[in-house]
């Protein structure tokens, strides 16, 4: 395909691919965020392991948590797109229009894929906070509520953007999986045109594309995980 | 001020349990510094930590302030935490938050208004010494100064009562100085009780006024510092001002002097060998400033059997001095005994203490056990 014509194909499909990355970043925040911080929590010795919280209807929340994100990061992304087609429907359906191809439904498989593997990477660095520093507030008599946002997830925070650096890298790759399901994107493009029409220009350009996207996004997360961090 | 009652915490593991409180009746009185003395895995720790409650009693009561903190709700326990401070030996600041943001966290906790927080803030920094430092990160600061600001948060919600876990302990001698030096100031200007745990006797010697020894999660000694650095029995004299065990040549007397407050600006030693004209030998000696007074235990040798000492002995004591006869090589000892008179009390010359019912001190009663061998 000649460059006239491959370039506004290329654009398309980098905004495309932005807009489903970028949503899906901000639902596995939303979502992540709130589970890892839970998991931590309800675990032997977290700050809600004895309260109702961590035993709702009399079931061990943590143990339960914990199996479903497994569940969730057990799935090959392709058949957790697949599965979940049902879902996406019945998600799209509650934002106007129940479907489940096209980029914005993307989003909800991308989401669910994304979810647990952030909100393990975000256990882990909430669990790296010192444990002084807890009881130091806890000493202050700071409410649990207090203690997660002033404690855990400020202190944790430049491990957090680490992970969320390493997550929408992720979702870059995953979201390449987009065309199974009618989205667009850059994966999209280049196997539409750079596998499937033998047009290997295509796809080196697409793949470049790929390549600078995902070192710029490590940059960043790079830069502000550094600038956040005052140890 | 802090009062515990029959406060016992025992840990339970898989296949056992620990006791790490054995029924601790703690009394500390408002406004003086306590220090609970003992080495690690005594119980030091979690005797602090119970009193703020950051460890569950596994029975006993702890009141601070006359308020009962064991039967106290989540919300009403978060409330009376605010008023007691607690420092820390690894300082626990956040490393996201610059000095001045450190300190401000118990006010924010406690919701004070933003200016209100801005003005307290720097009336603490300049406090505790660290006024040009607001903005600095923990991580480019000195123990000390990380130091200066846990005491500074501590201070945020103006407590009565401040906590103190191994506050000094991860700090070099002299920065614990420096330390110690502005917690006693604080307490003079704040009036602050402070309860502190340690396993620095140095830390009790220099600004305690009361003192518990803990052993095995008991206490075993507690009382005002003076007092228990004076009395012979007391294991922490006896940690203090290690004298060695010395043995003596045959045909002199040993005595160990306890002696506090002015008497130690009279120059006995020297005017005993003018005045009575006996050989003096200086076995071991140490002297202590605890509290603005002179402190400290010395052991002599006077030539001579005990017989030959009555008289210089009786001068010491008109002294108000405290003397122990710990050997005499002449008499005493031959018939396996040891004097142990008390102070005030008439030393008993005919009849040599029964060993086995008198209150010895460990380190004498293995320098009998050995003479006797």
């Amino acid at each position: 395909m000649p460059w006239d014509e491959l370039r506004p194909l290329l654009w398309t499909a980098l905004q495309e691919t932005f807009h489903m990355v970028g949503w899906t970043t901000l639902f596995t925040v939303l979502l992540g965020l709130p589970i890892g911080v839970l998991l931590v929590l309800t675990d032997k010795g977290g700050l809600l392991r004895d309260s109702r919280i961590a035993n709702a209807f009399g079931l061990p929340v943590n143990k339960i948590l914990g199996f479903v994100v497994n569940v969730g990061r057990s799935f090959p992304f392709l058949i957790l797109m697949i599965v979940l087609i049902p879902f996406t429907r019945w998600v799209m359906g509650l934002f106007g229009t129940a479907t489940s191809i096209g980029t914005d439904a993307m989003i909800v498989p991308l989401t669910v894929g994304a979810v647990p593997f952030f909100a393990r990477l975000a256990e882990t660095a909430i669990r790296e906070v010192d444990r002084g520093l807890v009881e130091a507030a806890q000493a202050m008599g700071a409410s649990v509520t207090t203690i997660v946002r002033k404690v855990l997830v400020r202190e944790a925070l430049p491990s957090l953007v680490a992970a969320l650096t390493t997550t929408v890298i992720a979702l870059i790759g995953y979201s390449a999986m987009a065309g199974v399901i009618g989205g667009g994107g850059l994966g999209d493009l280049a196997v539409r045109y750079g596998y499937r029409s033998f047009d290997n220009r295509t796809m080196l350009v697409t793949v470049l594309v790929l390549v600078v996207v995902v070192q710029a996004v490590q940059l960043v997360g790079d830069f502000l995980s550094r600038r956040l961090s005052h140890r | 001020m802090i009062r515990t009652t029959g406060l016992t915490k025992v840990f339970r593991t898989r296949d056992r349990e620990v006791t790490a409180l054995d029924d601790v009746d703690l009394r500390v009185a408002e406004g003086e510094i306590f220090g609970v003395l003992g080495r690690s895995g005594a119980g030091k720790s979690t005797l602090i930590r119970c009193v703020n409650l950051l460890e569950r009693p596994t029975s006993g009561t702890v009141e601070v302030g006359g308020r009962e903190l064991t039967g106290l709700s989540a919300s009403a326990l978060r409330a009376e935490r605010r008023r007691i401070g607690m420092v820390f030996q690894h300082f626990n600041l956040l490393s996201s938050r610059d000095v001045a943001g450190n300190v401000a966290v118990p006010l924010e906790v406690a919701g004070v208004g933003r200016r209100e927080r801005k003005r307290k803030v720097a009336e603490l920094l300049d406090l505790v010494g660290l006024a040009g430092h607001a903005n600095a990160y923990p991580a480019q600061l000195s123990g000390g100064q990380k130091q200066r600001v846990g005491i500074a948060r501590a201070l945020g919600n103006d407590p009565r009562v401040l906590l103190c876990d191994e506050a000094t302990s991860a700090l070099d001698p002299e920065t614990t100085r420096s330390i110690l030096a502005l917690l006693k100031d604080l307490r003079a200007e704040l009036g602050l009780t402070i309860l502190l745990i340690t396993h620095e006797m140095d830390v009790v010697k220099s600004i305690c006024d009361s003192a518990a020894l803990m052993e095995d999660g008991r206490v075993v000694e507690s009382g005002s510092v003076t007092d228990l650095l004076t009395r012979p029995d007391s294991r922490l004299a006896r940690d203090m001002f290690p004298l060695a065990a010395t043995a003596p040549g045959r045909g002199s007397t040993v005595l160990e002097i306890t002696f506090r407050g002015a008497e130690t600006a009279q120059p006995f030693v020297s005017t005993l060998a003018r005045t009575y004209n006996v050989d003096v030998n200086i076995l071991g000696a140490a002297v202590e400033t605890v509290g603005g007074r002179q402190v400290g235990r010395m052991r002599l040798a006077l030539d001579g059997v005990f017989e030959d000492n009555v008289v210089p002995i009786g001068y010491l004591r008109e002294q108000g001095l405290q003397v122990d006869v710990v050997q005499d090589t002449g008499s005493a000892a031959a018939n396996g005994g040891r004097l142990h008179v008390v102070e005030g009390g008439a030393p008993d010359l005919d009849e040599p203490a029964d060993p086995l019912t008198t209150p010895a001190t460990p380190a004498t009663a293995v320098d009998a056990a050995r003479k006797e061998a």
